[in-house]
């Protein structure tokens, strides 16, 4: 990575300016200071070659604090996707850099980048993604057992994350053995269980009913208030209310950057209902 | 990640499809099974071809009468035509070095008959120097004597089969028998050799050479000399010499000779080289058996990663390494392929216990690890390329795939 990309530059800015802009290369760049979780510097990817080439990103940058609780909104085609994919560590920028907890993940191959997950990202899908025929509990002992933890370290921290999402009374039942609002809440216990960076959650909501998505949020607020940094992806407005900061991309750019409160501060739904901070069990 | 882990992923991964795992299992069984039992039938079967022609007498050398190769071609004038093998060539080759006797021999086939019974036997005439010479041992009654062959007595020594046939479990020696309608006096019954190949050994009759021509063939070529060499380890002397004798009075040269010089350690030799290329033909059927299985298991190995492509999409999101993955799937296809191993080597071995179209098979105890090894190296490379196709997946690809 060129260190032409390695400038300060601000949080909100749509467009990046021209990467090749001169500047001292040995400033410091105070952001670093802010114990940043993720920054995305000038980032551009494209799919395809030739006439079939799509431009995924045209130059993404921003920069999430630890504690922040951040919405990504944006349409199907929008690039948040591709976003996604990129905090995630599924993939690498094409141009520009990625940082998650102060790693470039460019110069990483993909042993390296699974390490980086395992580490530094708990994932939440759509569609839950469990493991069929394994139980809520190996389901969530999977990431240990990936990080080389011992069986009993495994099942003791397993146990705690499911507790934690409200399911300590659903451990032994396989994924289709359970609902879908109870399979997502295992799905974010596998997520909380590495006590990861980063949690990442792709649409966590799309696949469930009002009543389902509200008892997620309301994980997610805690996990937030209990110190968690969360990026969520969604096209859904009330699901992004829930957010501190909510950012919305189109044709592979930011548009727009709104700060809804600091990032240390509660998440929005719990400051304003402080009492239904308890998890429905 | 233990070893201890990725053996439990790899073990909940084939037991999520048992039917797919137990038939790409059987594959296997059956690749291995036949291996080792196929080996064992071809090597069974040589081992019984090896112990008839051993049982033909070590020192036994046989000149068998030929048409000779230039019989009949009126181009090849240079050879010398073929020649009988007679009485006197057999004088000849007594007086070789080494021989302890030489036996004229004429054989042809006739009917002995007892009253009403009757059977068809091989009808031998020779010289006492013939019984030794072929391991024949009496179990009655005496050999016919030199002075008998003389005299062309009409008297017969017959096999322990043809005795049974003709006389029942009554004594035969002193009795009369018909050969061919000429009465014969039974001198002597010879104990049960068994049977080699196709022919009853003991069906026979062996009586004076000279009675033989005089009624039956006629005083032409002999059909072979059975020539016994004085030890075993002078088998190989006396044969050139009998060649180089018989090649000098009948003017021949090896390409165009009228006779065939055999013994048991030739035939041996000839036998065993056969039944080596049987047992490798056998078992290359069932090592392309056996690949067969291989490539059942790349085939359903295949349609597993790409049925579990969620699946490995979610594990690497989660922090599975292409190693990972890699392991989970190759210990996937070797545990498929050394439990197949191992069934197939039980039911080698089970098979090995009964006769298969007359061979007794013999295990050869090489073929048993060789061929489960063999099946664990076919789980390492016929599942190496499914399972490097999983541990490649991009992960945001395959948690896209549907």
């Amino acid at each position: 990575m060129s260190s032409a990309m390695r400038r300060p530059q601000p949080r909100h800015a749509a467009v990046p300016p021209p990467a090749t802009e001169p500047f001292p290369a040995t400033e410091p760049f105070p952001a670093a200071q802010r114990q940043l979780v993720i920054r995305l510097v000038s980032v551009v990817k494209t799919y395809g070659t030739g006439e079939a080439v799509v431009h995924a990103l045209r130059g993404v940058s921003l920069d999430v604090e630890e504690r922040d609780y951040v919405a990504i909104m944006g349409a199907s085609g929008s690039g948040k996707s591709t976003m996604m994919n990129i905090i995630g560590c599924l993939d690498v920028p094409g141009e520009g850099q990625f940082l998650i907890d102060g790693i470039d993940t460019s110069l990483l191959d993909e042993q390296q980048l699974a390490v980086l997950r395992n580490r530094k990202i708990g994932f939440v899908f759509q569609a839950f993604n469990l493991i069929p025929r394994m139980s809520a509990l190996l389901n969530v002992e999977l990431p240990l057992s990936y990080a080389g933890l011992k069986s009993a370290e495994r099942r003791r921290r397993a146990e705690a994350a499911l507790h934690l999402v409200g399911l300590g009374n659903r451990m032994q039942a396989q994924p289709k053995q359970l609902s879908g609002g109870q399979q997502q809440r295992v799905a974010v216990a596998r997520a909380l269980v590495t006590a990861p960076s980063l949690i990442l959650a792709d649409e966590p909501t799309g696949n469930l009913d009002t009543r389902a998505s509200s008892d997620l949020m309301n994980v997610f607020d805690r996990l937030n208030a209990a110190g968690r940094t969360i990026v969520l992806i969604t096209h859904e407005a009330d699901v992004a209310a829930h957010a501190k900061r909510v950012i919305g991309v189109q044709d592979g750019r930011i548009v727009a950057d709104r700060r809804v409160v600091r990032p240390d501060a509660l998440p929005p739904s719990l400051a304003e209902a402080p009492t239904s901070t308890a998890v429905r069990r | 990640m233990s070893p201890v882990q990725v053996f439990r992923f790899a073990i909940a991964g084939l037991a999520a499809n048992k039917l797919r795992s137990a038939l790409t299992t059987l594959g296997i069984l059956i690749g291995v099974g036949s291996v080792i039992l196929l080996v064992a039938v071809g090597n069974g079967s040589s081992q019984s071809v090896q112990n008839a022609i051993s049982s033909l007498g070590a020192s036994a050398i046989t000149v068998l009468h030929t048409e000779g190769s230039a019989a009949g071609t009126s181009s090849t004038e240079a050879f010398a035509e073929p020649q009988n093998l007679t009485t006197a060539d057999a004088q000849a080759l007594a007086a070789a070095q080494g021989v302890a006797s030489v036996s004229p021999v004429v054989s042809t086939s006739e009917t002995l008959s007892n009253g009403a019974s009757s059977t068809t036997a091989s009808l031998t005439g020779t010289y006492p120097s013939y019984f030794p010479a072929e391991d024949d041992t009496l179990t009655s009654g005496a050999y016919f004597t030199t002075q008998e062959v003389n005299q062309a007595q009409d008297v017969v020594v017959i096999g322990s089969e043809a005795a049974t046939d003709l006389f029942g479990t009554a004594n035969p020696v002193g009795k009369s028998v018909l050969v061919a309608g000429i009465p014969f006096t039974v001198v002597g019954v010879l104990a049960t050799k068994g049977s080699s190949g196709l022919t009853s050994a003991d069906d026979t009759a062996i009586a004076p050479l000279t009675t033989v021509q005089d009624a039956l063939t006629g005083f032409g070529s002999l059909d072979d000399v059975v020539v016994l060499a004085k030890s075993a380890s002078q088998v190989d002397t006396v044969e050139g010499e009998i060649t180089s004798i018989l090649d000098l009075r009948h003017h021949e040269t090896a390409a165009d000779a009228d006779f065939d010089v055999l013994s048991a350690s030739s035939l041996l030799s000839t036998a065993s080289s056969t039944a080596h290329t049987f047992t490798v033909l056998l078992g290359a059927v069932a090592a392309i058996s056996l690949l067969v299985g291989g490539i059942g298991i790349t085939n359903i190995m295949l349609v597993t990663v790409t049925e579990r492509t969620r699946e490995i999409g979610i594990r690497k999101a989660i922090g599975a390494t292409p190693g990972v993955i890699l392991a989970q799937f190759l210990t996937e296809a070797t545990l498929l392929s050394m439990i197949g191993g191992a069934l197939g080597v039980l039911a080698g071995f089970i098979g090995t216990q009964f006769q298969i179209v007359g061979v007794k098979p013999v295990t050869v105890p090489l073929s048993i690890p060789l061929a489960f090894g063999v099946s664990a190296l076919i789980g390492l490379f016929f599942g190496g390329f499914p399972a490097n196709r999983a541990a490649n997946m991009r992960p945001a690809d395959a948690l896209r795939y549907e």
